[in-house]
């Protein structure tokens, strides 16, 4: 186990510096000039241009701003926005929000996605089988700023059973809508996950082994049919969640929910590359983080794992 | 789910089993076109088989005609519709379908149905663009790392874990929010440079497992080099889970090429797009939601038919998976 946690850990190093490395290069190395974006369609002054060169360390050479950029990351300092506010103040207050948003989206994978999947795998080839796998099949391919936009207008405005955007605080009650547009494409993908493992384990030896024993049903299935079903379920889940902290930004331009993807969006529109840059590097790293969790939480649930 | 390496009863199967279809495969014999497969005692390979078997499938037939219709509505929009997409007339903002114009006119009042159908070039061709440029680029290195193994194994595999670490829609919002000016080239290099790895594990993967096959070392006994034996032998039986792949995500790159443009940061503004006009809609959706019905619907279904498409060819090719 020990030796499986240090070969991980030790595999993610190159990754973690290969993934900013390469961040890093898409945005300094290619033809555009983050300082020229600022002044839109206006013609640059000379001398401010300079200075914010200089304040942003554009005039060194690319290896030691990769350098800085680094120690950056290391000392979670990732500088100023062009408008001067601190990128980890705004982080610090748009973070927690788009967690609440992930957490909303994750609850509601949990509980529709094994129960329904677990249904649908009990009664394999029945309607309500077949209207899950359809259903799923249409989810998957609609895009979630669809779904988004189609909800919104629903729920949110012809039927008005909940706010269709998120007022500034965020509360919970009003994360619900965008928490489900969020999750509604992981919702599917649980469902078709726990009906496959779920129906194939249902032919296993020890679930005719715990019906031969005599116990309930009840009991076949949820003890010992569905834990060992739900294993690639948590990987799934796992992954997912580092996952969501990205697809968010979809959702959260669409709610208007003040989060990191609405600050990412934002910064697009004013042609701030360098805050663009510092919450995708930190939502990389939130999602490697998540990534590493999970391979080591496996490794707990599933000792063929670790000593492979 | 039946025993993958017993004889599988049906119409479609022939009653050979899996490993004669490569074994014949490898020794050349043709794989296009079901001519011959019903010839009974000449087993098929195992492309002639899953042709014979997607033929009887109606998802199969059902998604092929659709992409079918849209590549020609994306070739050639123009048959399908007189009024130029790019004409919009202030007067009539925001109308509901009529007759002059069967989805209605958006807010600058240009004919939403035919930007829906101009909207289906872009969209097609970043799709099939990508998944050719990941294909080539991720199949090849995967293919390598996989056929020599050892230290080119482990640089390559390493340097996809790298890319494979930047999620699709971050990494391209990264990539192209930097980019000065931006069209459909940008966008298709942005998602090639992103999508490769996972292409390259599947494929490394599919030739490690024919790499030790016996026909391989049939074909190294009779002196074939290198290069033939990875061309000739060993692709041709790891290709099939890598076009399975390549078709499915096929529709994931047309949904992150629209969300890019939906979020200002994919084709530029002047280009008809899906994704551009489903964003420039939300203004409205209060007061005209046909607005953005109909590029949603039309992309919504676009995405369906590849994902049904490579849905119906996993299957065929791989019968364990049914």
């Amino acid at each position: 186990m020990g030796r499986y946690v240090l070969r991980r850990l030790l595999q993610m190093i190159p990754v973690f510096i290969g993934a900013t490395l390469l961040i890093f290069l898409m945005v300094r190395a290619l033809p555009g000039d983050p300082v020229a974006g600022l002044f839109g369609e206006r013609a640059a002054d000379p001398a401010v241009v300079a200075q914010l060169r200089e304040e942003y360390g554009l005039d060194e050479p690319l290896w030691k701003q990769y350098l800085l950029y680094m120690q950056g990351i290391l000392t979670l300092d990732f500088g100023q926005t062009f408008s001067g506010r601190e990128v980890t103040d705004v982080l610090a207050q748009a973070f927690p929000v788009t967690v609440r948003l992930a957490l909303v989206a994750f609850a509601f994978e949990i509980v529709i996605g094994i129960a329904v999947g677990l249904v649908a795998g009990l009664r394999r080839g029945t309607v309500f089988d077949g209207t899950v796998l359809a259903a799923t099949l249409v989810v998957i391919s609609i895009p979630i700023f669809v779904i988004g936009f189609v909800m919104q207008f629903i729920v949110g405005i012809k039927l008005g059973i909940l706010s269709p955007t998120v007022s500034a605080q965020a509360p919970w009650k009003d994360l619900l809508l965008p928490g489900v547009v969020l999750g509604s494409l992981s919702v599917a993908y649980v469902m078709r996950l726990t009906r496959t493992a779920v129906a194939e384990n249902l032919r296993a030896d020890y679930v005719r082994t715990a019906t031969a024993k005599g116990l309930p049903r009840q009991r076949v299935v949820t003890v010992h049919l569905l834990r060992n079903s739900l294993i690639p379920v948590v990987t799934f889940l796992g992954y997912d969640l580092g996952a969501l902290m990205g697809g968010a930004i979809v959702t959260e331009r669409i709610f208007n929910v003040p989060g990191v993807g609405f600050t990412i969006v934002r910064a697009i529109g004013l042609r701030e590359s360098v805050t663009v840059v510092s919450f995708v590097t930190i939502l990389v790293i939130v999602y490697l983080l998540a990534n590493l969790i999970v391979d080591l939480l496996y490794a707990v649930l599933d000792p063929r794992i670790r000593y492979a | 789910m039946p025993d993958p390496s017993s004889p599988l009863p049906g119409p479609g199967q022939g009653g050979a089993d899996k490993p004669v279809h490569i074994a014949a495969m490898a020794h050349g014999e043709t794989a296009t076109g079901p001519s011959g497969a019903d010839t009974v005692g000449k087993p098929r390979s195992l492309w002639s088989d899953a042709w014979h078997d997607l033929r009887r499938r109606p998802v199969f037939l059902l998604a092929s005609a659709l992409i079918a219709f849209l590549v020609v509505v994306a070739i050639a929009p123009g048959l399908f519709t007189g009024s130029d997409p790019t004409f919009c007339d202030l007067s009539r903002s925001n109308q509901t379908p009529s007759a002059s114009a069967p989805f209605g006119y958006n807010k600058q009042g240009c004919d939403i149905y035919a930007r829906v159908l101009y909207g289906a070039r872009p969209s097609i061709a970043v799709g099939i663009l990508v998944s050719l440029g990941a294909v080539l680029v991720g199949g090849t290195i995967g293919a390598l790392a996989g056929f020599y193994g050892g230290v080119v194994d482990s640089v390559l595999s390493r340097f996809a874990d790298v890319f494979f670490a930047i999620p699709l829609l971050l990494g391209g919002i990264v990539f192209l929010s930097v980019f000065p000016d931006r069209n459909l080239w940008t966008v298709v290099a942005a998602l090639v440079v992103l999508g490769w790895p996972q292409l390259t594990r599947i494929m490394r993967g599919a030739v490690i497992s024919v790499r030790d096959a016996d026909f391989v070392t049939a074909a190294r006994a009779l002196g074939a080099s290198n290069r033939r034996i990875l061309l000739r032998h060993i692709l041709p039986n790891a290709l099939a889970p890598v076009i399975v792949i390549a078709t499915i995500n096929l529709g994931i790159y047309i949904v992150v090429e629209a969300t890019l443009s939906f979020l200002g940061i994919g084709l530029p503004p002047t280009t008809v797009s899906w994704g551009g006009d489903i964003s420039s809609a939300q203004s409205s959706l209060r007061t005209a939601p046909h607005v953005l019905m109909f590029p949603a619907a039309a992309l919504s279904l676009t995405v369906l038919s590849f994902i049904m498409l490579g849905d119906a060819v996993r299957d065929a090719l791989d019968p364990r998976l049914r």
